[in-house]
């Protein structure tokens, strides 16, 4: 178990140094820190703190994963969550006041859960299939974040809003610490408890899991809870960074992001174990990707075609198929018998709508 | 008899999948007008056998003759070709579409690259009519028909193909009385025909009731072809689980037991009448007291499973009833019977026990951690102790709780699940082929601890295609056959002998 | 044994006749239910709005969906198989984008719509070899082509091009006059006689029925002796062809490329194809029905449109609550089965 927890991290680790030392030949300074008015400063720094809201959604993305599931619709519940919190903060009678802007993170992160519940009800008490039933939100959700904001882009000044995506604590910035905060109330949650090992069981052997008495209902409804609240603490971070709601662009294609720091990050798309841990290296190597291109003067627009090939690549690698492939390669080519696999044996069971 | 030259020749045939020799040598015959029927217990070989025959598999070596010519099969398409149609006990066809559709998938009569509707109309009328189904729209969905129909409608298929061999997997598992009766008319008009039938069914009176010869398999090996007229009930049952006349009748008796629960005048812990499940299992009664082993005989698919997925809710009853401690109760789901304090190890352990990438530890105490909720973990301590104490006790190895269960053996995977339920302190445990698969060492201590847990007073539910096992540890015998319970035996001086007589009994 | 002559009918429990004619009818049930959710919502428009009653606000609803309707003719072979294609808007927006570029350096029409069509059938096709071949889940695998498409669109560039060749120009103004002074674009017939083939290929070719087969029961199919890894891999280079032909038809119609284009796009053609009456688990559903499907949410925009007072964004929540309720309908449905 500790070969293989180790095997699944140091790819991605080893993975991330390398980008790190690629930055850093092109760009001297690239590691370097240093401390401004009280702040920290560096390309690290940078990196971590752009990446911040991305890490979110994919910690609750990895949850949602292990249990066989998806969750689409967290770039919708990003923009609704914004969309919340400034609407209220531009229509209370105080909009500069810190009250304000803690009540309008209040109900920012209210919608959210609210969202998660409904994808957790559509998918563990009616039966929906996750990419389905999470598709539903991803299309209206867009639309209500719209109806939130009347189809404009609310700026909103209010400088306890705007800490917290662009603000600093102990020479840190805020949004790294609240994401450092989830990341331990995630790790504690599901290790403490024994929702980690649940969530896994469901994932790894649901038809066993049923066996044993395990409810996936619960678990089920949970782990989409927690992906929608996380993702509405990224649409804060997000709106609060240029202190504005944009119902259109915020957290446009951010759950492909996640979906790809999970993948990275060494949690199978097929359900079961996960690390979360990985998760948040896969997400710093994608955000470092991002870097890299700007450093090596790549045209930024390139790198969505990046992003693209890297996902194929690793889901290449973790297909049983293209394993099988490869180590038939090495082993040279076999005698073309055919043998049965898991799909052809088993009589086809149709996914449920 | 027609001594002619077989339409199916299979000789020599070997397929192994990892780990396991599916087929060894096995050779098969198949004439034409004839039903044959192809028999052997679960895992046997029958469907690797059949699918090696219809192009699912690919066979290692040997060679598969058919109407004369050689074959090598590597998908269904080309079986087909070769005159081979297939119908599986789960009707292989789409519900999705009409019965013409089903009847001429993938050979409809094209017009100019087009569909030629009015012909397959016409064409399947045709067949449907050969068949004495004239009454069937051929417009109509195939989900709006009944299972039997759905399969005399995939003979049509074969038929229309024009079929030389016609291949019936379990095609009775789910028909009732009246229905298996005209799926044998049309059987038996097919075989008139001409056509080489092979049927694989579990069902023992089916097979004396229908076919003309039967080859017999055992562990993947050929055991023999036989004239089903000459071989008795008996013989078959023998020489399905491979124990000859004489060796039974010299097998040592199973000390009779009388344990305390019934003998005590306790209540019986669970009692079922009638229970039953549509397309399962049927009338099945059943107590068991405290403190009592009761064993379920039969042969493999006879039915036992069903009935220690009903007593576990694993699947819902629809008749009969079951009361546990004299309360009646539905059991909706797995989690309401261990609520009531069952527990229940699984015949299949890789698909329906092991969590096969968590720890030995996560393995061990899930089912208690399930009972308690996600919210109250236990704590590491007593997970500690607990596992402490059932490495030691049922010598699991390696003794480390860490290790992944995929990468223990099957005897240790076993006691890992068997100690998940024991730390629930389960009222009744049902133990479905707790030592199928695994080595003699583990495979002692796991009959030793069942009869050390019923001396404690824990009820326990024994399944086991072992008779000799089964004789040996129960104080009473269910005997399972054709899928549902024919006879209930108290285990005082009976035989393996007698058990298996009351096994071939039954129509006689 | 008894001789053929002798054998009575079978007993066989038979499903009266007007038990089997609901049944029947079940299939088409779904399509239907849409069919009058859009004659209802045109009866509403026009008893609120008196100019909606006409038949070029009915004939608009298609010249202003052209390209949705051919999405959802390839959406529908997709999802038919129980497979699900999330490229499509991506690739709407590729081929635009390609066509805008190339037509500026001064390429001939004909050849950059050949070569569209060839890199749209072409990314559809490798698609589909992947999801068959590495057995990798197809929402992930769209998934991975809509980036590949979408950054491919920014490669070439991030600015809008306007498209003045006088071919496309043209195609853009002209208008096909019908009787009752109403008219139609070229772009119109060429969407309604992909309707028609994909119609004819879907009901009338062993290919069509492969695709029915394989969504009601891929493992049947296969025992069956059809071609299931073709078709299954020929249905996803069908459908990048189709969004091939919808990036042209939007390039028609808005005469510019632009790489943030048809956004969203797919949700609207899976959307439209889930509305009319398509199961996302494969097997059942009717390529016409996706048309209706694609009406009904040109309606909605129309309705809001007319309205004035509505915004724009309620079209995304009303589809998105359309498509809730018909998942919604299929799980009765699934459950009743």
């Amino acid at each position: 178990m500790k070969s293989l927890m180790k095997n699944r991290i140091a790819w991605p680790v080893i993975a991330l140094t390398l980008l790190l030392l690629l930055n850093q030949i092109f760009r001297p300074d690239f590691l370097s820190l240093r401390m401004q008015d009280g702040h920290l400063y560096g390309s690290i720094i940078d990196i971590m703190r752009n990446g911040a809201p991305t890490i979110l959604i994919a910690l609750g993305m990895t949850l949602v994963i292990a249990t066989r599931g998806i969750d689409l619709s967290v770039g919708a519940v990003v923009a609704i969550a914004g969309a919340a919190s400034c609407a209220y903060i531009v229509a209370s009678p105080e909009p500069a006041s810190p009250v304000t802007a803690a009540t309008a993170v209040l109900i920012a992160v209210i919608a959210g859960l609210l969202l998660g519940v409904w994808n957790g009800f559509l998918v563990s008490t009616i039966g929906v299939q996750p990419i389905i039933a999470t598709l539903v939100l991803m299309t209206a959700g867009r639309g209500i974040a719209q109806l939130i904001t009347g189809g404009q882009i609310i700026s909103v000044s209010n400088d306890s809003y705007k800490s917290i995506g662009a603000g600093y604590l102990l020479t840190l910035p805020i949004s790294i610490l609240i994401t450092a905060a989830v990341f331990v109330l995630a790790a504690v949650l599901t290790r403490r408890t024994a929702l980690g090992t649940l969530i896994e069981a469901v994932g790894i052997n649901p038809v066993a899991s049923r066996l044993a008495g395990i409810r996936a209902r619960n678990i089920i409804w949970i782990v989409y809870v927690f992906s929608a609240a996380c993702a509405a603490i990224a649409g804060l971070m997000i709106s609060s960074n240029v202190t504005a709601a944009d119902a259109n662009n915020a957290g446009l294609y951010i759950e492909m992001d996640a979906i790809l720091a999970v993948v990275i990050g060494g949690t199978s798309l097929a359900g079961g174990r996960y690390t979360l841990v990985g998760t948040v290296v896969g997400a710093f190597i994608i955000q470092t990707l991002t870097t890299t291109v700007y450093t090596l003067g790549i045209p930024p627009e390139v790198t969505l075609v990046f992003k693209a090939l890297v996902v194929i690549t690793v889901c290449l690698l973790q297909a049983p198929k293209a394993r099988n492939l490869l180590r038939n390669l090495k082993a040279g080519p076999k005698p073309g018998s055919k043998k049965p696999d898991s799909k052809e044996l088993g009589s086809k069971e149709k996914v449920a709508v | 008899m027609n001594e002619i030259v077989p339409v199916v020749e299979m000789t020599d045939i070997a397929i192994g999948f990892p780990g396991v020799k599916a087929l060894d040598g096995v050779d098969f015959r198949l004439f034409q007008g004839e039903v044959h029927a192809l028999m052997g217990e679960n895992g046997a070989g029958k469907s690797t056998l059949i699918k090696a025959l219809t192009g699912v598999y690919t066979i290692d070596s040997g060679t598969i003759t058919v109407l004369g010519a050689p074959q090598q099969f590597s998908t269904p398409a080309e079986s087909q070709a070769a005159g081979i149609s297939t119908v599986y006990q789960e009707v292989n066809l789409c519900t999705n579409l009409t019965v013409e559709e089903n009847v001429l998938l993938g050979r409809e009569p094209r017009r100019r690259g087009t569909i030629d509707w009015k012909g397959v109309r016409s064409r399947t009328r045709e067949v449907l009519a050969e068949l004495h189904l004239g009454h069937v729209d051929p417009g109509s969905l195939l989900s709006s028909h009944s299972i039997a129909v759905q399969q005399l409608i995939a003979i049509a298929r074969s038929v229309e193909i024009n079929a030389k061999v016609l291949i019936l997997d379990e095609p009775t598992s789910s028909l009732d009385a009246d229905e298996v009766n005209q799926l044998f008319r049309v059987i038996r008009d097919l075989r008139d025909r001409g056509v080489a039938i092979l049927f694989v069914s579990h069902f023992l009176e089916q097979v004396y009731e229908i076919s003309d010869r039967m080859t017999v398999l055992r562990n993947g090996k050929l055991v023999g072809e036989y004239m089903t007229r000459d071989l008795s009930r008996m013989e078959l049952i023998s020489r399905m689980i491979g124990k000859d006349m004489e060796a039974l009748a010299e097998l040592d008796h199973a000390p009779a037991r009388t344990r305390a629960g019934s003998a005590a005048g306790l209540p019986p812990f669970l009692e079922t009448s009638g229970l039953g499940r549509k397309g399962s299992v049927s009338n099945v009664d059943l107590s068991i007291y405290p403190g009592e082993v009761v064993g379920l005989a039969g042969l493999l698919g006879a039915g036992r499973t069903e009935i220690a997925r009903l007593i576990f809710g694993a699947d819902r009853a629809d008749e009969g009833s079951l009361k546990i401690k004299g309360d009646s109760q539905k059991l909706r789901s797995p989690r309401t019977a261990i609520d009531k304090r069952i527990g229940f190890c699984s015949e299949d352990r890789k698909e329906e026990g092991l969590i096969g990438d968590l720890s030995v530890r996560d393995n061990l105490v899930l089912a208690m951690q399930a009972s308690k909720g996600w919210a109250r973990r236990i704590p590491r301590r007593v997970q500690d102790e607990l596992v402490a104490e059932y490495i030691a006790t049922l010598d699991i190895r390696p003794a480390n709780p860490d290790a992944l269960i995929r990468n223990l053996s099957g005897g240790n995977q076993q006691k890992v699940l068997l100690a998940r339920w024991l730390v629930t302190s389960p009222e009744l445990l049902i133990l479905d082929e707790p030592t199928r698969g695994i080595d003699i060492g583990a495979k002692t201590q796991i009959q030793k601890l069942v009869n050390k847990l019923a001396d404690e007073g824990m009820s326990i539910l024994f399944i086991s295609s072992e008779l000799e096992e089964v004789l040996r540890l129960s104080d009473r015998i269910a005997v399972i056959k054709d899928r549902a319970m024919v006879a209930e035996i108290k285990n005082d001086d009976v035989s393996v002998e007698d058990v298996m007589t009351v096994i071939a009994g039954g129509a006689q | 044994m008894s001789p053929l002559s002798t054998l009575t009918p079978p007993t066989v429990k038979k499903p009266s006749p007007a038990r089997s004619r609901i049944r029947g009818g079940a299939r088409y049930a779904p399509t239907l239910a849409t069919l009058g959710l859009f004659i209802a919502m045109f009866a509403v428009g026009a008893g609120m709005y008196p100019s909606f009653l006409s038949g070029q606000v009915f004939l608009n609803l298609f010249i202003d969906n052209t390209f949705l309707i051919v999405l959802a003719v390839g959406m529908t072979f997709v999802i038919l198989t129980g497979g699900i294609d999330l490229s499509v808007g991506a690739v709407v927006a590729l081929s635009m984008m390609v066509s805008a570029t190339l037509l500026q350096h001064g390429w001939n029409p004909a050849a950059v719509i050949i070569l569209v069509l060839l890199i749209g059938g072409g990314l559809g096709l490798l698609m589909g070899l992947i999801i068959q071949y590495f057995d990798i889940q197809p929402f992930i695998v769209t998934l991975a082509g809509m980036f590949l498409a979408r950054g491919l669109c920014y490669v070439i560039s991030l600015d809008s091009i306007p498209v003045t060749d006088e071919f496309f120009t043209n195609m853009a103004q002209a208008q096909i006059p019908l009787p009752g002074d109403l008219f139609v674009s070229p772009g119109v017939l060429l969407a309604l006689a992909i309707v028609a083939i994909a119609f004819f290929v879907l009901h009338h070719t062993r290919f069509g029925r492969t695709v029915y087969a394989i969504g009601g029961n891929e493992h049947s199919a296969m025992l069956m002796g059809l071609a299931v890894t073709r078709t299954k891999i020929l249905v996803y280079a069908l459908s990048g062809l189709c969004s091939a032909i919808a990036g042209i038809l939007f390039s028609f119609y808005s005469l510019s490329g632009y790489s943030l284009a048809a956004q969203g796009m797919e949700l609207d053609a899976i959307a439209a194809v889930v509305i009319g009456g398509t199961l996302l688990t494969g097997g059942t559903g009717y390529v016409l029905g996706s048309v209706v499907g694609v009406l009904v949410l040109g309606i909605v925009q129309t309705f809001i449109a007319y309205d004035g007072t509505l915004s724009s964004w309620w079209t995304k929540i009303v589809i998105g609550g359309l498509l809730l309720v018909f998942i919604l309908l299929q799980r009765l449905f699934a459950r009743r089965a």
